[in-house]
């Protein structure tokens, strides 16, 4: 083996009393690319954020090729060669590409554009990326974003690269790009750490993986001695079967009939375009897209948040397929009033769903708290409801009056979904709702929903991990830029024929 | 040994987040820290005018306590920051920034005084009432136009809270020229002093018994409101997010327009008891700085009723002391201000330790 590019030694790092890194030591080798795996909140971010200069260690030591360093900021990781790319992107929207690189670089130094895009093409055609150096941040998409980050610390001298979750915004084929250039990178003796909790993904692309488990380091493995069930068990501490239960859909009624619904932002621009589908009871209804394609309109639009352009029409039938309602054009009260059990689990957990300041208690009363007639709240029922789903779903928290917002992002997600279920709907609609849950945390949502499902709840899955929701989905309708791209069978269609789905028309549409 | 841990380039000082304090250390951080203050602002004032300490918190004791008008002084001074601040709780926990109070406080006195001065003929149990009434809906109207602005097309309830107090001081002055009493002042001067119509009657023998009860009616009024209440805990989430109350189904605009009414009302009545139960005139300080005063008494007391009044006396009382201090040492009234200024500073600096702890770079253990 090669020698090593970075050393950590008994590196902690502590957030109050919550232990983000527990005496983590690791070597990392020059030249291949190491793959971080863990589950959400098992410290892999903070342990790459140690590296790259955003948090200060409080213990432990770093060594760059065997002498010990101080990192103090990314200035400091820079000058080491360490650079890392965010999940959440660090690019200046009203910038250029080529101007978002050197932002941040000895501003003594004339601003030569020339020399600038001659180097950034330079590194393009070393590593195989594709970018156009004067086309705006805002214009790009989330792949051009994140081509831009990477070619950035490239730029910057990185010779070792972290990357956090490069996959998670990306389509399937949107991945391959990316992997093929990493290899690359490997190729031109670049180090590459890559943060992920896909196993698939660290298998096809690692020579070694590292597993952080709640904070602390449980081990490395080389990539090729290692399975999935084998890295499962690292991950979790545990043996696990993970499986995800599609049980068939018995009596089907039809629970709600979405016909040309159109929505449009402030701007005029179309966010929904011509969305047609009918919803059943008893079945999952998938809805993939890339993140942002008009998944929360459409949800919010069924929620009666979402104003609607005249000609939609979003109709609920309670019993038979006469007893239609009418939900465009109604708040979330007139529809509740109206008898609709409508729950809605929004991506935005403490910024919508919930209030993250308040306790479980006051949390369980959001949406029926003016019931009855009196001026003040009851909190007898909402407190009873609230310890039920405490029990029931193995919720975390000091107490019922605790803020949840102070809860772990999972046990967050139980009080939300355990409320939205508790109302007994007969449409249950869930926005990306496993999104950085940790794996059982995940499969109890499944295992919610799929009971859900055999209760006869109609239930609508808004979903970013594709091969979940092949497992899980009935059928899958696929979004893209607004449009609905198709309706497909969840049992039949393959990840590669959704990601094209997802991307298809976009790519036609610059080739005019 | 090699593994010792080597931090000479480690930054000298790192501010570190934690959470969940015990209750009882929070308080005695607090405390420790307005004793901090005082003795600061002690070491202050005797560099100044080279009193010792100790005497100069005696004389601002004696000044804020010393008999018993210097005391009522103060009480009726608490009082008045405490109602306002009561009025500005509900607005900013929904976190509608009402920087409006000193112009809802101004038309509330200045609709208070126009009563005494046009409606002295009627008996007070007549008068009262119809002050109350009348310069709460006057309050309530200066903070009803910024709330709909607000509701409607969003404009920043900041600036145009803070815009709507300079157009109350502009017709506060021309009130007060128009009712000039004597001529060529420029001062309305004690109105009905004769008759004392639409005055607060003196209570038990009490001239400021009902200055006290009215604070501590709204203050429980308060306490309930916010806690209890359905449109308490409206106000709660729209201040949390408004999507969230959106999706529970409340109807933002209307929450936001009542709530505003209520603060409003609430400091018109502040306006109300500044003229009738307390100074019996009105001009352009008659709000005086206590609408601004009163949003950090709001802030640091979290909208909680009890710790308004608590804190509402700490600033009266340093008020009232701080001027006696002025005034016995020969120093102007910004030695007062600066007193007050330095303990304010030091109980918000409080909470920053409260929340974040300092972690200081280690000493290099001998013999590396």
């Amino acid at each position: 083996m090669s020698s090593t590019a970075l050393s950590i030694k008994n590196l902690s790092k502590y957030f109050g009393s919550v232990c983000a890194n527990d005496h983590v030591s690791l070597d990392i080798y020059k030249g291949e690319i190491l793959a971080l795996l863990g589950e959400n909140g098992s410290g892999k971010t903070s342990l790459m954020n140690m590296l790259s200069g955003i948090y200060f260690p409080d213990e432990g030591q770093i060594f760059a090729d065997g002498k010990e360093v101080c990192i103090r900021s990314p200035k400091d990781a820079y000058a080491l060669g360490i650079g890392m790319v965010h999940q959440h992107f660090k690019l200046v929207d009203v910038f250029s590409a080529s101007e978002n690189l050197i932002l941040g670089i000895d501003p003594s130094k004339p601003l030569d554009r020339k020399k600038i895009n001659q180097e950034l093409k330079t590194i393009c055609d070393r590593y195989g990326f594709e970018i156009d150096p004067d086309k705006k941040v805002y214009d790009m998409s989330v792949s051009e974003k994140q081509t831009l980050e990477i070619i950035k610390t490239l730029y910057r001298g990185a010779n070792v690269l972290i990357l956090d979750e490069p996959t998670a915004v990306l389509t399937p084929q949107e991945t391959e790009r990316l992997f093929s250039v990493i290899k690359n990178m490997k190729k031109d003796g670049k180090t590459v750490i890559i943060i992920t909790h896909k196993l698939h993904e660290v298998l096809e692309i690692s020579d070694r993986v590292a597993i952080l488990r709640k904070g602390a380091y449980v081990g490395c493995i080389e990539t090729a001695k290692a399975d999935e069930s084998k890295l499962t068990e690292m991950m979790m501490g545990e043996k696990v079967t993970l499986n995800i239960e599609r049980p068939e859909i018995k009596d089907k009624k039809l629970r709600l009939s979405v016909k040309d619904l159109c929505c449009k932002d402030a701007e005029g621009r179309d966010h929904l375009k011509n969305i047609s589908f009918d919803l059943y009871s008893g079945e999952i209804f998938g809805i993939a897209g890339i993140s942002g394609c008009g998944q929360k309109e459409l949800l919010e639009a069924i929620a009666g948040l979402q104003p609607a352009v005249s000609g939609s029409s979003i109709k609920y039938f309670r019993d038979s397929e006469d007893e239609a309602t009418e939900l465009i054009g109604k708040t979330p009260r007139a529809i509740r009033n109206m008898g609709v059990h409508l729950s809605f689990v929004p991506e935005d957990r403490l910024g919508m769903g919930l209030v993250g300041s308040m306790g479980m208690t006051d949390n369980m009363m959001l949406k029926d708290y003016d019931s009855g007639k009196l001026f003040f709240t009851n909190r007898r029922k909402p407190g009873e409801l609230a310890a039920r789903i405490k029990k029931e779903l193995d919720v975390v928290t000091p107490g019922l009056q605790t803020p949840v917002r102070r809860l772990s992002g999972g046990n967050v997600q139980k009080v939300l979904v355990g409320r939205e279920i508790s109302a007994d709907p007969t449409v249950l609609m869930t926005a990306y709702a496993v999104r950085g849950l940790d794996i059982n945390t995940s499969y109890t949502i499944y295992k919610l929903l799929n009971e859900q499902k055999k209760k006869g709840t109609a239930i609508i899955f808004v979903g970013e991990d594709l091969d979940v929701m092949l497992e899980l989905c009935d059928r899958i309708l696929v979004l893209n830029a607004g449009k609905c791209a198709g309706i497909t069978d969840g049992r039949k269609i393959t990840k590669e024929e959704i990601g094209l789905m997802m991307t298809g028309s976009e790519r036609k549409q610059d080739e005019h | 040994m090699s593994t010792e841990i080597k931090t000479e380039k480690a930054p000298f000082v790192r501010v570190v987040k934690q959470e969940g304090m015990p209750f009882s250390k929070r308080v005695v951080v607090r405390i420790c820290f307005v004793l901090i203050a005082l003795v600061v602002c002690g070491f202050l004032i005797n560099a100044i005018t080279s009193y010792d300490p100790v005497s100069v918190y005696t004389i601002m004791f004696e000044g804020a306590f010393g008999n018993a008008r210097r005391t009522w002084a103060t009480v009726r001074e608490m009082m008045m920051l405490a109602l306002i601040a009561i009025g500005l709780a509900p607005a900013f926990k929904m976190k509608f920034w009402n920087i409006g109070a000193e112009g809802q406080i101004l038309i509330g006195g200045i609709i208070s005084a126009g009563c005494m001065i046009y409606l002295s003929a009627c008996p007070a149990h007549v008068l009262l009432p119809l002050m109350f009434v009348l310069s709460a809906a006057g309050g309530a109207a200066w903070a009803l136009l910024p709330a709909i602005f607000k509701a409607r097309f969003n404009t920043n309830e900041t600036l145009f809270t803070l815009m709507m107090n300079y157009v109350a001081i502009q017709l506060t002055s021309f009130f007060v020229a128009h009712w000039e009493n004597p001529k060529g002042s420029n001062t309305v001067g004690i109105i009905n002093s004769a008759n004392q119509a639409g005055w607060f009657p003196e209570v038990f023998g009490q001239k400021y018994f009902i200055n006290v009860a009215l604070t501590l009616v709204f203050a429980i009024f308060m306490f309930i409101y916010l806690r209890y209440t359905k449109h308490g805990f409206e106000i709660s989430v729209v201040g949390n997010s408004e999507n969230t109350a959106r999706y529970a189904g409340m109807n933002v605009s209307r929450i936001m327009i009542r709530t505003m009414l209520l603060s409003g009302a609430i400091c018109g009545i502040a306006g109300f008891m500044a003229v009738s139960g307390a100074s019996h005139t009105i001009s352009t300080s008659t709000a005086g700085g206590r609408g601004f005063t009163a949003i950090i008494v709001a802030w640091l007391a979290k909208f909680d009723s009890a710790t308004m009044l608590l804190i509402s006396l700490l600033i009266a009382f340093l008020n009232s002391g701080a001027t006696e201090i002025a005034s016995k040492c020969k120093l102007n009234d910004y030695a007062s201000d600066m007193i007050i200024g330095i303990i304010l500073f030091f109980i918000l600096a409080s909470e920053f330790f409260i929340n974040y702890r300092l972690v200081f770079r280690k000493k290099e253990k001998g013999g590396v």
